[in-house]
């Protein structure tokens, strides 16, 4: 398809326009953390007195390096456990005609549409009954609960991809059910699996409405949760700076994540399966 | 080392679809059997069912004597290969080929020896490190055949393992598997929807039609003594030629003429009574230019003119193509196959009849020749079941020998 020079240029000056757009609160964010403390209201992009001061205060203090060990271990474990579960129930969605399959799609859709605010009240209660309030497993617990659908969703997707045929391969090699799935199946649907990694790993990062009603000490508080709790480093300073300094730091384990398995996913890693 | 013993298989889907009807084989230690019959005929769905893949609704399956019906494939000792290879695209050759072994728990060593060996078979030895991705049409057939030879089965499965490679490499396949066989010695079930494999290939050649199994039998007695219209036009290429014709008096009244009837056709076709429509089938290689025909057997056919429209030299023949006008033969048997050879609506008015003559021939494209048609192969269907009414019975006086043509 040819481009006339007219679309090239309306492309190109949307999608600068979006970039911009996505990117200043970023860089405003990074200024901000930059900031000295005095000049942070100051209404300048750029800081006019650099200082580090901000990543020190909030280093300071084990309040966030707590949260940030909070985050990492409640959002690893989740994302774990929830591609795990989800990896099997999407190769029994894509794979086994069971009766319930109909209603098992539905009820995780259902789960997903549900706005979580919701749910926040009764979660409370019966955390707090379970004695699961303000624990890891309070937060991992509902974590899996949203990232499973999203989950089977997406890998469901990948192992339809796979042929079929590899499976009766497999069966015809003398494999049970489930060296058939983990040799043969799993390896293949690999990137999906890391897609739904990331997806989940993200949604359980940035999540902060959870982490802020079913915690209250800093035993399991996470990030997100625990910047709201900052206090400047007197009554009288802005925390404007600790929280713009543990935004910033708290994106870059995501970036990092992100990074790491973008390398995974490998397009046509089936490529050669079938077919000549 | 197994034989394999169908009896009765029947499969019926959860929603009444009758997929294999009553199908009875015996297929003997060593023996390679070919199944083969149009798409959706059942043949796939058989082979599953003795590979362990699909449940047998009723039936027994016996393998080497044992009753296998419900034991999972690995414990069938039975390999397969399949239409599409399946190879495992993260596992290289010598894995892929290793895999089996390995589930089972082989030593070592012994897995490398059984893998060296079969690359050596199949000539992969430099291909052993590589994945399925960088290899070719031809080599992940092999690699797909190899997986199979390591593991030693008591029998091999194949699902159109040739299908998807380009027609001359198919031809090439062809003798490595039929060599292969002989050398293994391994009984074989292999399922083709062409039926030259089925005819060039197999011990003896099963031939399916919706569900049924119509007809087991050596590759020649199939062509010969085809058990109904379906496998006389399915089994044989260029195919037979079907003219509707009428039973009179001691002959047959075709569009070719009036075909003297004799011997046991006679008495067999008598039973039917005079006047009665059936359906007339001639192989090509029956026909022969009247001029070329040896003075000893011309007595045996009958002579004709036609109008020839299309002659294909062939070298070694020359396919002459006329075409008979009036009515088609029309059957149940007859619409399937034009369905499956795709020539339905395709060829017009009237009856196409292809003929198969000496390459010495002097006919043209375009102008009347006068032919010869050879009374003593004829075949002549029942219309409504498409039985082959002169199944197993020559039309000649008994005790005449039957002379080449």
């Amino acid at each position: 398809m040819a481009s006339t020079t007219r679309e090239k240029v309306g492309w190109g000056t949307a999608n600068t326009l979006i970039v911009v757009l996505a990117l200043v609160p970023v860089l405003w964010i990074m200024s901000l953390s930059f900031k000295d403390p005095t000049t942070i209201s100051d209404a300048t992009f750029w800081p006019k007195k650099w200082t580090l001061e901000n990543y020190r205060g909030i280093f300071d203090t084990s309040e966030f390096t707590r949260a940030l060990l909070n985050s990492i271990g409640i959002a690893l474990i989740s994302t774990l456990i929830a591609v795990v579960l989800a990896s099997m129930a999407a190769y029994a969605v894509a794979r086994l005609d069971f009766p319930g399959k109909g209603l098992l799609i539905g009820m995780s859709l259902l789960i997903a549409m549900f706005p979580a605010i919701s749910l926040v009240t009764p979660l409370f209660n019966i955390e707090r009954a379970l004695h699961l309030f303000d624990t890891w497993p309070g937060l991992i617990i509902p974590y899996i609960t949203f990232g499973l659908p999203l989950g089977i969703y997406t890998l469901s997707a990948f192992f339809r991809e796979i042929p079929w045929e590899l499976e009766k391969a497999a069966k015809m090699d003398g494999a049970t059910p489930f060296q058939a799935f983990t040799k043969v199946i799993a390896p293949l649907a690999a990137p999906g699996m890391f897609t739904t990694a990331i997806l989940v790993f993200i949604f359980c990062w940035n999540d902060f409405l959870f982490a802020i009603s079913l915690t209250s000490t800093t035993r399991a508080r996470t990030v997100p949760a625990a910047m709201g709790f900052f206090t400047g480093s007197s009554q009288f300073t802005a925390v404007t700076g600790s929280i713009a300094a543990a935004a910033v730091i708290i994106t870059i384990p995501i970036i990092l994540f992100v990074l790491f398995f973008q390398r995974r996913i490998v397009a046509g890693l089936t490529s050669g399966a079938v077919k000549g | 080392m197994a034989d394999i013993v169908l009896d009765n298989i029947t499969k019926r889907y959860p929603d009444g679809a009758l997929a294999v009807d009553k199908v009875n084989m015996e297929i003997a230690d060593g023996e390679f059997v070919i199944l083969v019959g149009p798409s959706g005929c059942g043949k796939s769905t058989t082979l599953n069912m003795i590979a362990g893949l699909e449940d047998i609704t009723e039936g027994e399956l016996r393998i080497g004597g044992q009753v296998v019906n419900n034991k999972a494939p690995k414990d069938r000792d039975i390999a397969m290969v399949f239409q599409s290879y399946a190879l495992y695209p993260h596992m290289t050759v010598r894995e892929n080929m290793a895999f089996a072994l390995k589930l089972a728990k082989t030593p070592k060593a012994t897995i490398d020896e059984k893998v060296n060996e079969a690359a050596r078979v199949l000539e992969l030895t430099q291909h052993l490190d590589r994945k399925p991705a960088n290899l070719s049409g031809g080599q992940r057939q092999r690699v797909a055949m190899g997986r199979c030879i390591v593991r030693d089965p008591s029998a091999f499965l194949m699902d159109e393992p040739l299908s998807n490679l380009d027609a001359k490499l198919r031809v090439q396949m062809r003798t490595q598997v039929s060599r292969l066989q002989r050398r293994l010695g391994t009984t074989m079930v292999y399922v083709t929807h062409d039926q030259t494999e089925a005819m060039t290939l197999g011990d003896r050649v099963a031939v399916m039609r919706g569900g049924l199994l119509l007809q087991v039998g050596p590759p020649q007695a199939l062509y010969e003594d085809p058990a109904d219209l379906f496998v006389a036009g399915f089994i044989g290429s260029p195919a037979m030629n079907f003219m509707p014709a009428r039973l009179e008096e001691n002959a047959i009244r075709t569009k070719l003429g009036d075909i003297p009837l004799a011997g046991e056709v006679r008495q067999a076709l008598e039973q039917g009574g005079a006047g009665r429509e059936v359906i007339f089938g001639v192989r090509p290689e029956a026909f022969e230019d009247a001029d070329l025909v040896n003075a000893d057997v011309r007595d045996a056919g009958i002579p004709f003119s036609a109008a020839i429209d299309v002659v294909e030299s062939m070298g070694s023949d020359v396919f002459a193509y006329f075409t008979l006008e009036g009515d088609r033969a029309t059957s149940a048997e007859l619409e399937e196959l034009a369905k499956d050879s795709g020539g339905a609506d395709m060829s017009g008015e009237g009856t196409q009849v292809v003929a198969r003559l000496d390459a010495a021939t002097k006919v043209r494209e375009g102008e009347s020749a006068q032919l010869w048609v050879d009374s003593r192969s004829i075949h002549v269907f029942d219309p409504k079941t498409g039985e082959n009414l002169t199944r197993g019975r020559r039309n000649r006086d008994s005790g005449a020998q039957r002379t080449a043509v």
